[in-house]
């Protein structure tokens, strides 16, 4: 009977302690999203978005942030995308070797697993140093590519991989040539994957500090056109926060700052969600 | 036909050009590491690298002693995993075994939105609302210390842990589950007993990639703890392999300079313990 009573309190003890960890899980996010709109929020003004800092007029704004993140997004993008669905139609499609299908996938997850920090001295030796980028929005957006390149080749590869068999031998079987029926079949039926990877890699680019501080530096100027733009240093919202708050002690611009990249965050992952459940649902249809 | 035949020659090689980048950017990397890394072990010493317990890198006598890095690296690393994964796996149990659906359905985006927050608003957070209470909760002169980098740490390696965990509590068999039932045990007893050590593999897996986490981050860290070449203490201002690289880079020059660059060949070296110990865990866990 004691050993029935012992039971009973060890169940109860576990039961509680798992609710408290989910409980404090949930509850930790609630407060710091809370916290950071309530002291952010109020410093968003239209001033701080829409000019650049001024040292004349003694004010802060982060247009050319914002600038600066959308195009490091669009530049990164615009390379990573081809090469990393590339490599994935390769290794599902084409590769026959299996030992190197095993080398590209082990790089690419060694990839995933390198410190952003490595990245951005990498970045820097290589692109800023060796190929004379200098610190600029190009050499950031290169060493970005190599970065997110893992995400794109993994959520692209799973899509194709719910493919069905019969779409590639009906294809095939009317004469299609391999790379007709990749292009007219293959990569169609894929695309919610493919979007995926862009979405989740728009979310590391946004987020995405330590790399980018050392190649594409922290500068702060509107260029008159996007390639200026591209050949000299610009620093994204992350590095912004980090600058104004580290460096020159603005705790009230680092709060707005971090307000709008929660915003941004909250969006990602919700647009995120939605390309995963078209995803799931094909998945479940193939 | 020909022109056909060749753009499919053509289109071949391409996309193996493009399988082989991923390939071409590791040895990259790797090259880029050891080359510029191995100069100052060379200058220095590896056993005075690495075990010299004094940094003064910038001192009229500079010191490149690096073990104060890597040991607070260790213990804070350490410490986020022993406060993280209680935690991350207590959650993950919760999700997969004991929440209703519309609550886990609350639970699960929580967990997803904490992986997304970028590493710098938890550095502003910690900074601005950590640090000021561990300095008035310890009485201490300043709150900047290897404990907040700890808490800082721990919350961000909890989404890995939890999301990995919870797919490898999923995977276990329902029949081990509800053999045990019928056997008379409770669900907790079942999750606790059977389901934890049937998944034991996919959870170590979750665990590793929360370490590499861990050891990998800069910026948040740097915030909140101090930045002092510091022996580790647990209420000292300490400084992480990371950050040592990162505080310095922006002004250091010639053998300061190299010496960086052989804390990262350090970090780098770590990271790819910790990956082959990743593929490891995760092909037992294959087979099993």
């Amino acid at each position: 009977m004691n050993n029935l009573r012992k039971r009973r309190i060890t169940d109860a003890v576990l039961r509680g302690l798992v609710y408290l960890c989910a409980g404090l899980t949930v509850l930790l996010l609630v407060a710091l999203i809370g916290y950071i709109f309530v002291r952010g929020l109020p410093h968003v003004t239209w001033q701080l978005l829409s000019t650049a800092p001024s040292a004349l007029n003694d004010t802060i704004g982060i247009l050319p942030n914002i600038l600066n993140t959308l195009y490091i997004i669009l530049f990164t993008l615009l390379i990573a995308l081809p090469l990393g669905v590339g490599a994935a139609v390769y290794l599902t499609e084409y590769a026959t070797n299996k030992k190197f299908i095993a080398a590209v996938e082990f790089t690419t997850e060694t990839l995933a697993g390198i410190p952003s920090i490595i990245y951005g001295l990498v970045g820097m030796l290589f692109f800023a140093q060796m190929l004379g980028f200098k610190t600029s929005l190009l050499s950031g957006g290169c060493t970005l590519v190599i970065m997110i390149l893992p995400t794109i080749i993994r959520t692209t590869q799973e899509s194709l991989k719910t493919v069905p068999q019969s779409y590639r031998e009906g294809a095939l079987g009317l004469g299609a040539t391999k790379w007709y029926m990749i292009r007219t079949i293959i990569l169609p039926s894929s695309v919610d994957g493919i979007v995926t990877g862009c979405i989740l890699s728009v979310g590391r680019i946004v987020g995405e500090s330590a790399a980018l501080l050392f190649t594409a530096g922290v500068g702060t100027v509107v260029a008159k056109s996007i390639f200026s733009q591209f050949t000299r240093s610009g620093g994204t919202l992350s590095v912004a926060l980090y600058m104004y708050v580290s460096e020159r002690g603005e705790f009230d611009i680092g709060f707005a700052i971090a307000a709008i990249l929660l915003i941004l965050v909250l969006c990602i992952n919700a647009a995120a969600k939605f390309a995963n459940k078209k995803l799931k649902s094909k998945e479940q249809r193939a | 036909m020909k022109v056909k035949k060749a753009i499919e020659s053509v289109m071949n090689v391409l996309f193996a050009l493009c399988g082989l980048f991923s390939v071409a950017a590791v040895a990259l990397i790797t090259g880029y590491m050891i080359v510029a890394g191995i100069p100052a072990i060379r200058e220095i010493g590896l056993v005075n690298f690495l075990f010299g317990t004094e940094w003064a890198s910038t001192a009229a006598d500079p010191k490149f002693g690096i073990l104060p890095f890597i040991l607070t690296s260790i213990w804070g690393t350490l410490g986020a995993v022993v406060i993280g994964v209680p935690i991350g796996l207590l959650t993950a149990v919760f999700l997969s075994k004991i929440a209703p659906p519309r609550v886990a359905a609350v639970v699960r985006p929580a967990v997803d939105l904490l992986a997304g927050i970028p590493s710098v608003v938890y550095g502003l957070i910690g900074m601005m609302v950590l640090v000021p209470a561990v300095m008035d909760i310890f009485n201490l002169k300043s709150g900047t210390c290897l404990f907040a980098a700890i808490l800082v740490l721990a919350v961000m390696i909890l989404p890995s842990i939890v999301s990995v965990s919870e797919t490898a509590l999923n995977a276990v068999p329902r029949e081990y589950e509800e053999a045990s039932l019928a056997l008379g045990a409770t669900q907790i007893e079942t999750v606790f007993r059977v389901s934890i050590p049937a998944a034991k593999s996919g959870i170590a897996a979750g665990v590793v990639l929360g370490v590499g986490r861990a050891i990998g981050e800069a910026m948040a860290v740097m915030m909140v703890a101090g930045n002092v070449a510091n022996m580790p203490g647990l209420f000292k201002s300490v400084r992480f392999l990371t950050t040592a690289v990162a505080s310095e880079m922006s002004y250091a020059s010639g053998l300061q300079k190299q010496a960086l660059f052989s804390i990262a060949l350090v970090l780098f070296c770590f990271i790819m313990i910790i990956n082959s110990i990743l593929n490891f865990v995760l092909k037992k866990g294959d087979k099993a």
